[in-house]
C-alpha cells in the first residue's frame, strides 16, 4: 500500500466503534422524546375491501389513548407514483393494510385499543400476481391506474426519464445474429431485506404546520425532501437522522409510517411513535419488486449482441413509491453490462394485493439482470461461448455510452474493467473450473457441482446533489456537517478521512454533526454507491474551500502567498518549513470560525463495476444447494477504507444479494393474500453455520473523480450474485433454470425433468 | 398486565454488578408480569445496549449472559428472574477503569460491524462460548453464534475478530488459573 496518504486506505477505526461495541450507540429504537406517545396500527384482515363502517367509540374511550384516527378524519397527504399512498384509505389492498391508528401512553394500551374498534368490510375480489393484475377485466386498485398498470416514469428523473429501452433497429439487429433464441425468465420470490431493527419513526407536529421528525434513515435530507411533497408542500418539515440498525435502502419505504405518525402527533398534540413490529416488518413493509422478463436476443459468434427485444413486468404490489425510477435505472445498467447496439424493451409497472415493493440493494438493475442473463445464457449455449469471456466483452468500455435514467446519451470516461475480471477469473479458477454449458463442474454420486459468473456496474455513484460544510475552529479542529447517517456502510467516519486528509489534522480532531436538516445542507445522502464519489466530493471541496479562506488569512501574518503556504496537525507554515509558522489560533484569533462549503453536481459519466463468481453443490437427493465458495472482483479506484469496503462485499450474500436466488423468499397464501412466513424462524436467513469460502479481489487503478481517484462499490456488490448462483444450479444439474430462489422443491422438479428426458432417450 | 391490583411482589436481579429490586404489580410497579427480561433491561433500567429484533427469540439480537451463559432476553419473563445474576454488553469493560472487555476491543480493530445492531447480541454470544471454552476452534465459534442474526454478513470479520481475541487471549493467559480449569 503506498504511503502516498495519511489516512486514505489506512486501516483506522470506525468513528462510532466504542459506541457499537459498548451498547452506547443510539438506535431509533433507543431514541426518547420526552412526552412521547406510543402508536399502533390496525391492518386489514382482507386483501382487498372497502372499509364501510369503523366504530372507534370504545378504543377513544380507553383511559391513556390519546388520538384514534380512521380514513375520515386524516389529511388528505399523498406519497408514492403517482400519489395515491394515503395517511389511511377506504379502500384497503392487502392484508395488513392499515385501517386506523391509536396513539396512547403505552404500547400496551394502544394495542388494546386496537381490539376494541369494529371494522365492516364489503369484500372485494384480489389479484395476487401479474398475470391475474393484467388479465381482462381485472379487478382495478386504482381506479386513475386502468389495467392496474401505473403511469410510466417519474418525474423526479426528469420529463425523459426512461421507461424503456429503443435504441437502434432490433429488425436489424437480428438479422445479423447467428443465434437467436427467446425465453422467459422471473425473479419474484419478493425477498425482504429484512433490516435487523424493524422501521419507525417519531414525529412531533407544532401548530401550526410544522413537523419535526426523527426517522430510522441513512439520508434525512432526501427524506425531507420527500416528505415534504407529501404533505402537498404545505409542512414545514424538519428531519434527523441516526444510526438506522441497516437499511439496505428499504428504510426510505416508511413515508407512510411518517404520514401517520405526524397525523397522530397533530391530533393528539403529543410526539408520537410508531415503531413496527418484526411482524409487521415481514407482512407489511417493503419488498423486492417482483420482475418478470420475456426477451428475445440476437448473438454474433465472437459474442457480440446484435439485439434484445422484450417486456419487463414488474409486479410492485399495492403501491410504488420509485418502481418507476428502479426500472430507469435498470434500463440504464442492462446497457452498461451489456453492449448491445439494438435494444426494444418495454416495461409495464403493475399493482397487485399484496404488501409493497421497493426500494432494496439493487434497485431495478439487479432484476433486470437477474432476469436476462438466464434467457442470454441459453443464445450463450448454443454457440459454446463461455460466459465470462461473454460479459468480459460486452462491459461497458472507454468511449461506450448508455442512456441513463433522465433519458439521455453519457459518454463514459470511467476504467476499463477488464483487468479487474481478469483478477477475478484468476481468482476464482474459471478456466479449470469451467466445464461448459449444463455440464457440472464435479460429480460425486448425488452430489454435483456446477459454476456461475455474474456482472453489475451501476451510474449512481455520481448520481443527485451532495452538499456539505466543513467548519475551523481556532482550537485546531474542524466539523463535517454531513446529512448523512451511518447505516452500516461506515460512508460518515470515510468523509472524515477525507476532511482530515484535505486538512492534515489528526483524524480525532475532525468531528461529525448528528444528520438534521435544521443544521446539515441538503445531501441525496448514502445511498446506491454514491457515498464514496457524490459525498465524498462534496466534503473534500467543503474542506478545501476552509482550507483557501484559512490560508488566505494567514497569507498577512506570515508574510507569503497562500500558494506557498500549507496546513498540518492545526498550525499554518510555509511550504516545507514545518518548524515555523503559527497556529491556527494565532491566525483567526479566538473569536473566529471559518466555513466552508462544497457542492457535487450530478455525473453519470463514470461506473463501477462487480464481478461475482460463485460454485455450488447441488444434493440431488434433497434438492439441497449448498454455496462452497464466492470470489468477488471489482476495482475500487482507490480504496478509503480496507474493512468497511470487504464488509460491503461480503454483504454480496445475505439482505438482499445471492441468498435471494438460494433460499430468501417471503410466501404469500394465494387464496387469502396472507404472507405465510412473517417471522424470523420461517423466514429463511444465513447463519453463522453455513458461510461459504470468500474472497474479494480489488484492483486499484485511479479513476477520475475526485482527488483520492476512488469510486463507490458498495451497493453494487449484491447485484451479480443471484444470475451466477441459477447458473451454477443450472450447470450442476445439467438443466437451464429461470425462476429464483432455487429452493429444494424446484431443484428436485428439474432434476426430475431431467432423469425423465434421459430415460426418454434411452427408450428411444 | 397484573389484574390483580395491590397485590404486589419483588424481583431481585443483579445486572452487571449491581442489584436491584424492582416491584410487580400495584400502583408502583416497575415490571408487569408480561414484561420480558428485554423490556425490563431496556426500558425500566435504561440498559438499551441490548437490542430487540424478532421479540420472539429468533434472532439473538437480546442475547445477555444469565450466569455465565448466553440466553435471549426477550424470551425470558423478569417475573422469573428473580435472583439471576445478568450481564448486559453494558457489563462486558471493566466497571472501574472502563477498559473494554479483549472482545470488544477486537470487534474495533477488525471491524466486526456495519450497522451495528446485531453487534451487542454477538459480543455476549461470543462471550458466553469463551468463559466456557478459551480455546474456541472457528468451527465452535461459527456453532455457538448460528442462533446470531446478522443481515449485513459481518460473520466473517465477527470470525476474525472473536479468532484474534482468542489467540490474544490465549498468548496472555497464565496456564494454572485460566479459565480452561473450569471445563
Ligand atoms: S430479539 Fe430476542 S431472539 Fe430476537
Ligand atoms: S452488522 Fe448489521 S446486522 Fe450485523
Amino acid at each position: 500500500m503506498s504511503d502516498e496518504y495519511r489516512y486514505i486506505g489506512k486501516p483506522t477505526p470506525r468513528r462510532d466503534a466504542p459506541q457499537i461495541v459498548t451498547g452506547s450507540a443510539t438506535f431509533f429504537g433507543d431514541l426518547v422524546v420526552p412526552g412521547m406517545l406510543h402508536a399502533k396500527v390496525l391492518r386489514s384482515p382482507h386483501p382487498h375491501a372497502l372499509v364501510t363502517e369503523i366504530d372507534v367509540a370504545r378504543a377513544r374511550g380507553l383511559s391513556g389513548v390519546k388520538a384514534v384516527l380512521t380514513h375520515a378524519d386524516v389529511p388528505d397527504w399523498r406519497a408514492g407514483t403517482p400519489r395515491h399512498l394515503r395517511v389511511l384509505d377506504s379502500t384497503v389492498r392487502y392484508v395488513g393494510d392499515p385501517v386506523a391508528l391509536v396513539a396512547a401512553t403505552s404500547e400496551a394500551v394502544a394495542e388494546e385499543a386496537l381490539g376494541l374498534i369494529d371494522v365492516s368490510y364489503e369484500l372485494l375480489p384480489a389479484v395476487f400476481d401479474l398475470d391475474e393484475a393484467l388479465a381482462e377485466g381485472a379487478v382495478q386498485l386504482y381506479a386513475d391506474s386502468p389495467g392496474n398498470v401505473l403511469r410510466p416514469g417519474t418525474r423526479w428523473f426528469g420529463p425523459d426519464c426512461l421507461t424503456g429501452l429503443a435504441i437502434g433497429d432490433v429488425e436489424a439487429g437480428f438479422a445479423e445474429a447467428e443465434v437467436i433464441v427467446e425465453g422467459e425468465a422471473s425473479y419474484a420470490g419478493l425477498p425482504n431485506p429484512l433490516p435487523p431493527e424493524s422501521p419507525g419513526v417519531v414525529a412531533q407536529w407544532e401548530e401550526p404546520d410544522r413537523v419535526t421528525l426523527w426517522l430510522s434513515t441513512q439520508a434525512a435530507h432526501q427524506e425531507k425532501m420527500i416528505i415534504h411533497a407529501a404533505f402537498g408542500r404545505a409542512v414545514d418539515v424538519r428531519t434527523i437522522g441516526g444510526a438506522c440498525g441497516g437499511s439496505y435502502g428499504s428504510k426510505f419505504m416508511s413515508i407512510q409510517l411518517i404520514m401517520q405518525a405526524t397525523a397522530l402527533s397533530r391530533a393528539a398534540r403529543r410526539p408520537v411513535r410508531l415503531g413496527l413490529t418484526k411482524e409487521e416488518h415481514l407482512a407489511a413493509f417493503g419488498l423486492r419488486i417482483g420482475s418478470r422478463v420475456r426477451a428475445k436476443v440476437g448473438l454474433r459468434r465472437d459474442g457480440a449482441l446484435t439485439a434484445i427485444s422484450g417486456e419487463w413486468l414488474v409486479d410492485t404490489g399495492h403501491y410504488s413509491l420509485t418502481t418507476q425510477a428502479q426500472v430507469a435505472v435498470g434500463c440504464g445498467e442492462a446497457q452498461v453490462a451489456l453492449r448491445c447496439p439494438n435494444w426494444d424493451l418495454r416495461t409495464k409497472v403493475v399493482c397487485t394485493n399484496r404488501p409493497a415493493s421497493g426500494i432494496v440493494r439493487g434497485f431495478g438493475g439487479q432484476e433486470l439482470k437477474a432476469c436476462l442473463l438466464p434467457i442470454l445464457s441459453r443464445a450463450l449455449a448454443e454457440l459454446d461461448l463461455d460466459p465470462f469471456d461473454f460479459l468480459r466483452r460486452n462491459y461497458v468500455k472507454p468511449g461506450d455510452g448508455y442512456f441513463w435514467r433522465d433519458g439521455r446519451w453519457y459518454d463514459y470516461r470511467g476504467n476499463d474493467y477488464t483487468p479487474a475480471m481478469d483478477a477475478g477469473a484468476e481468482a476464482f479458477g474459471w478456466r479449470e473450473r469451467w466445464k461448459g454449458w449444463l455440464r457440472p463442474t464435479e460429480v460425486d454420486g448425488p452430489l454435483r457441482t456446477g459454476v456461475g459468473v455474474g456482472v453489475h456496474g451501476n451510474v449512481d455513484i455520481g448520481e443527485s446533489v451532495s452538499e456539505a460544510y466543513v467548519r475551523l475552529d481556532p482550537e485546531g479542529r474542524a466539523t463535517l456537517y454531513s446529512s448523512a447517517s451511518e447505516h452500516g456502510t461506515g460512508q460518515p467516519s470515510n468523509l472524515l478521512k477525507m476532511v482530515a486528509e484535505v486538512l492534515q489534522l489528526p483524524l480525532e480532531r475532525v468531528t461529525l454533526t448528528a444528520a438534521d436538516t435544521a443544521v446539515t445542507p441538503y445531501d441525496m445522502g448514502p445511498v446506491g454507491s454514491r457515498g464514496t464519489y457524490a459525498m465524498g466530493s462534496a466534503a473534500i471541496k467543503a474542506a478545501e474551500e476552509a482550507r483557501r479562506q484559512l490560508l488566505t488569512l494567514a497569507a498577512a501574518n506570515l508574510d507569503a502567498p497562500p500558494e506557498e503556504l500549507e496546513t498540518r496537525d492545526g498550525r499554518v507554515f510555509r511550504l516545507g518549513r514545518a518548524d515555523s509558522g503559527a497556529a491556527w489560533m494565532a491566525i483567526m484569533g479566538p473569536e473566529r470560525t471559518i466555513m466552508g462549503h462544497g457542492r457535487f453536481e450530478p455525473d453519470f459519466t463514470l461506473a463501477n463495476c462487480m464481478m461475482t463468481f460463485v460454485e455450488v453443490r447441488v444434493d440431488t437427493e434433497t434438492g439441497g444447494t449448498e454455496l462452497l465458495r464466492v470470489v468477488n472482483a471489482t476495482d475500487a479506484g482507490r480504496i478509503i477504507d480496507p474493512a468497511g469496503l470487504e464488509n460491503q462485499l461480503n454483504g454480496c450474500l445475505g439482505s438482499a444479494g445471492i441468498d435471494t436466488a438460494l433460499f430468501e423468499e417471503t410466501i404469500i397464501d394465494r387464496t387469502t393474500g396472507r404472507v405465510l412466513n412473517a417471522n424470523l424462524i420461517d423466514y429463511k436467513w444465513r447463519t453463522f453455520a453455513h458461510l461459504p469460502q470468500m474472497r474479494n479481489v480489488v484492483l486499484e487503478t485511479p479513476v477520475d473523480s475526485h482527488r483520492f481517484h476512488a469510486i463507490g462499490v458498495g451497493e453494487v456488490s449484491t447485484a451479480p450474485g443471484p444470475a451466477a448462483v441459477l447458473m451454477a444450479v443450472s450447470n450442476a444439474l445439467g438443466v437451464p433454470l429461470a425462476e429464483y430462489p432455487v429452493t429444494p422443491e424446484k431443484v428436485l422438479a428439474a432434476w426430475k425433468r431431467a432423469m425423465d428426458a434421459q430415460a426418454g432417450e434411452a427408450t428411444r | 398486565m397484573d389484574r390483580r391490583r395491590g397485590e404486589t411482589r419483588q424481583v431481585r436481579l443483579r445486572v452487571n454488578g449491581q442489584d436491584h429490586v424492582l416491584t410487580v404489580g400495584g400502583p408502583a410497579a416497575d415490571v408487569a408480569v408480561t414484561h420480558t427480561l428485554a423490556h425490563t433491561l431496556r426500558e425500566t433500567l435504561g440498559l438499551t445496549g441490548t437490542k430487540v429484533s424478532c421479540d420472539r427469540g429468533a434472532c439473538g439480537s437480546c442475547t445477555v449472559l444469565v450466569g455465565g451463559e448466553a440466553k435471549l432476553s426477550c424470551s425470558m419473563l423478569t417475573v422469573e428472574c428473580d435472583g439471576l445474576d445478568i450481564t448486559t454488553v453494558e457489563g462486558l469493560a471493566d466497571p472501574v477503569t472502563g477498559a473494554l472487555d479483549p472482545l470488544q476491543q477486537s470487534f474495533i480493530d477488525h471491524t466486526a460491524f456495519q450497522c451495528g445492531y446485531c453487534t451487542p447480541g454477538i459480543l455476549m454470544s461470543a462471550k458466553a462460548l469463551l468463559l466456557k471454552n478459551p480455546r474456541p476452534t472457528q468451527a465452535d465459534v461459527q456453532e455457538a453464534l448460528s442462533g446470531n442474526f446478522c443481515r449485513c454478513i459481518t460473520h466473517y470479520h465477527v470470525l476474525e475478530a472473536v479468532q484474534a481475541a482468542v489467540e490474544a487471549g490465549a498468548a496472555s493467559a497464565t496456564a494454572p488459573d485460566s479459565r480452561r480449569a473450569r471445563r
